[in-house]
């Protein structure tokens, strides 16, 4: 490697530092952003997939199977396949234009939605489809029937669930196709990090797409330090 | 329990149960009234639990009828419980299971809670009724399982082999709950392969093997001289399949 892209990737290292170590706004802006939209993404992916993942493990009914296969399948949505079909939908010409929601953080919420829903769903529905498996006999002995047993397992399933949303909020904020093509990468509007970093990249503004790495990569080993804490305590105390 | 609200008598009409053309429970006929404790006693794999889980209701026949005949019978399902081999705790507190059970059934406010407060009493675990109940020790577990079937205070309770796990200790402590569930009224149900276990336990003893029922008779004429060679066989530790 020659010493010149060292000194320039040193250089951008420490600039990035600087910019984080500073608070700088518009990295604070961006990280604040990213994180909004992600976590509104993750609101709504948890109030649908996982009572409707839970749904499709306990209720018998003609072609469950074919939408358990759908539904894993969809768990590999490309981004930029998702941003496209939100871009046409919200776009002047689409069905919801009228709406007036193209390049907002409201279509980049919606998209991201759209590409964890299946996420947060499709492993809710194995974990709930095992917990069954354990306490199915004993829940109908009972009186329970599935819809009792819907919020009886993912109240008991509920440190394992949190490794679930976590995969969907992983999968919300390192995406970047989608956000760019429905948000439109609008500085200081609908930024976001994975957006500015490969903006700043190409633009050879090294510094601040290190520092945005930086944060991307510590918000990750965080929230996942974190799950695995809480789910090696509940192990711990509840058995 | 008085017979006039009553969901027995309970009967087995014809029952049959296969899986893939392999007939594990052959054509059955039986039928269970209120008081006597009966033991359904066998080798393992002769279908006890099988002909159990038909009976509760976990499993439904593939052919022949299995009815409760009692005036109050559609309440059956509400008026029955089971204690399973395995006890099966929820990630929750001692109480909380308890409590649980009684909320599926519809119990509410005083009541529950008396009921809550009574079963763990008279299981011996009032003292761990915070404690998460999963990492309880086996036996407390079981007596747990007891505690919330005995809550529900069913007419009927079903027992799947409940000490087959438990050291002597903790099995004498599950049979001395079972005297006093069916002292309080509640008609008991059970399996076993223990055969010390039967003798102290049944009023009456139906005896399983291969799927069939190939012996029913009183406790004490059953352990005296069994009526039938398989069972004579099962008494000695000489039925071999």
């Amino acid at each position: 490697m020659d010493p010149h892209a060292i000194a320039m990737v040193a250089n951008a290292f420490g600039e990035a530092l600087r910019l984080l170590t500073s608070f700088d706004a518009e990295l604070i802006g961006i990280v604040g952003l990213s994180l909004q939209v992600s976590l509104g993404a993750l609101l709504i992916a948890a109030l649908i997939g996982l009572p409707f993942g839970a749904a499709l493990a306990l209720y018998e009914f003609p072609g469950r199977r074919s939408i358990t296969v759908l539904l894993n399948a969809l768990m590999g949505l490309p981004p930029v396949v998702v941003g496209l079909f939100v871009y046409l939908v919200l776009s002047r010409a689409g069905p919801l234009g009228f709406m007036e929601l193209l390049f907002t953080p409201t279509a980049m919420v919606i998209a991201q939605t759209i590409l964890i829903t299946p996420i947060v769903a499709a492993l809710t529905r194995q974990l709930t489809e095992d917990l069954w498996r354990e306490y199915g006999e004993q829940l109908r002995s009972l009186g329970s029937g599935a819809g009792r047993a819907i919020p009886t397992l993912l109240w008991d399933g509920r440190y394992a669930l949190v490794t679930v949303l976590l995969a969907g909020l992983g999968r919300a904020m390192a995406e970047v196709g989608a956000v760019m093509i429905v948000g439109g990468n609008i500085a200081g509007f609908t930024r976001v990090m994975t957006t500015s970093i490969a903006l700043e990249t190409s633009k050879g503004n090294l510094s601040l797409a290190l520092g945005l790495g930086i944060v991307l990569m510590l918000l990750a080993l965080l929230v996942n330090a974190a799950a695995h804490l809480v789910r090696e305590t509940a192990a711990r105390q509840l058995g | 329990m008085s017979t006039h609200n009553s969901i027995l008598p309970l009967r087995l009409e014809q029952v049959s149960y296969a899986v893939r053309g392999r007939t594990l429970i052959d054509a059955i006929d039986a039928t269970f009234q209120a008081g006597q404790r009966t033991i359904i006693l066998g080798p393992n794999g002769a279908g006890k639990s099988l002909l159990l889980r038909l009976c509760h209701g976990l499993l439904t026949p593939t052919k022949g009828r299995v009815v409760w005949g009692g005036p109050f019978a559609k309440e059956a399902r509400m008026r029955q419980a089971m204690v399973f081999q395995r006890p099966v705790m929820l990630r929750r507190s001692a109480a909380a299971n308890v409590d649980y059970a009684l909320a599926i059934r519809g119990f509410s406010g005083k009541d529950r809670k008396a009921r809550l407060a009574e079963a763990l009493r008279n299981t011996g675990l009032s003292e761990l009724a915070n404690q998460p109940a999963r990492v309880l020790s086996g036996g407390e577990q079981q007596r747990l399982a007891l505690a919330r079937a005995w809550a529900l205070e069913p007419e009927v309770l079903f027992l799947d082999e409940p000490t087959a796990n438990l050291d002597p200790a903790a099995s004498r402590s599950v049979e001395r709950i079972i005297g006093a569930i069916d002292a309080s009224g509640t008609k008991i149900i059970m399996t076993t392969h223990d055969l010390g276990q039967a003798r102290r336990l049944a009023d009456e003893i139906l005896f399983l093997h291969g799927g069939r029922l190939v012996e029913r008779s009183p406790a004490e004429a059953f352990f005296a001289k069994p009526r039938t060679d398989t069972a004579d066989a099962f008494m000695r530790g000489e039925l071999y399949w």
